[in-house]
């Protein structure tokens, strides 16, 4: 339901890069963790929407789901969760709140043409 | 002739400018030595009935406020007023969630060194004020006995983003035949560890347990601050 501001957020991140770095942006490379209450499709849409009628028309938004990533307490290692329904370790299925990764929003790259 | 594409690194958090102002208002409560607390939930799971609730009661000890975000109306602030704590409305138009700028702009012309506690009132909503910070102390999750047990399991994101969550209109209970230790052993997958407490605004029943929780968190940050 919001990923039309956050699309709206990328575009204009994604274009004061381009602009300082004099470049043309072809794709907006993103990382999105699964707990960032983000839907992928929805923001692909959006993004066509958001980047209509600036120099990012024809830019594309690739997207990397990041899964969610715990630390077991008493295992002491990291452990990737399968479902955001079940915060467990995989290995000793003890609960952990610990979240390492999965809450990511972030544009990692950009692939340009000068 | 045009060159081959290429690659550059750039690492930047959609969501800065909103973290970047919660921050800021994070620091702003902490120096006046305001508790803030938010509240998500779906529309109609009993978050306005309990800040009124709550506002009477803590009024009696504390200086209270409350921030309420709604879409359209102003009837949660007039619902409010009636605690005879200060309230605001932010009225959000569209937007289906509050930002941290507009409890930012909300907050002018208020002294927070005057308030104890700060409540902000989400838009109802479990889906997208999950993502923004808005500088608060503690988030609550308010799930109704009426909304079914698996709501944690539906909507696990915004179970993970919050600290507390509140089982409210515990009054309707047996009618609705609510099962707490399925929605209680939901709330530990989607959160392992979280405080649940279960609460009637209607009769009161598990109010006092709360305000007891929430007197201790305003003490323990205060006694963080003189340190």
């Amino acid at each position: 339901m919001h990923e039309l501001s956050i699309a709206m957020s990328i575009v204009d991140l994604a274009q004061q890069e381009a602009e300082q770095r004099g470049v043309r942006i072809n794709a907006v490379h993103l990382k999105l963790g699964a707990l960032s209450g983000i839907v992928k499709e929805s923001l692909i849409a959006s993004y066509e929407m958001a980047s209509f009628d600036t120099p990012l028309k024809q830019s594309r938004l690739v997207i990397e789901e990041v899964p969610v990533v715990i630390f077991c307490l008493v295992c002491k290692v990291e452990c990737e969760l399968s479902t955001i329904q079940m915060f467990c370790c995989s290995q000793c299925g003890a609960p952990s709140s610990e979240i390492v990764r999965g809450r990511e929003l972030e544009v990692t790259a950009l692939e340009v043409q000068s | 002739m045009m060159q081959e594409p290429r690659l550059i690194e750039v690492r930047k958090n959609v969501l800065k400018q909103n973290d970047h102002i919660a921050r800021a208002l994070r620091e702003q409560f902490r120096n006046a030595g305001v508790f803030v607390v938010s509240l998500v939930s779906s529309p109609g799971s009993g978050k306005t009935a309990f800040l009124e609730k709550i506002l009477t009661i803590l009024r009696e000890h504390y200086r209270v406020a409350a921030l309420v975000g709604d879409l359209a109306t102003e009837n949660d602030a007039l619902r409010l007023a009636r605690s005879h704590a200060p309230v605001r409305q932010i009225t959000t138009g569209t937007l289906c969630h509050l930002e941290a700028a507009m409890v930012q702009r909300s907050l002018d012309e208020w002294d927070l060194n005057q308030l104890d506690f700060l409540f902000i009132e989400n838009v109802g909503n479990l889906v997208c004020p999950s993502s923004y910070d808005l500088g608060e102390n503690l988030r609550l999750v308010l799930l109704s006995v009426t909304e079914g047990e698996d709501k944690p399991l539906k909507y696990p994101t915004i179970f993970n983003s919050a600290d507390v969550a509140i089982f409210t209109k515990t009054d309707l209970a047996e009618a609705v035949e609510f099962d707490a230790s399925a929605a209680l052993a939901n709330i530990q997958a989607v959160r392992p560890g979280m405080d649940v407490f279960s609460i009637s605004a209607k009769t009161g029943a598990g109010m006092p347990q709360f305000l007891e929780f929430l007197a201790a968190r305003l003490a323990e940050m205060r006694e963080a601050v003189a340190f």
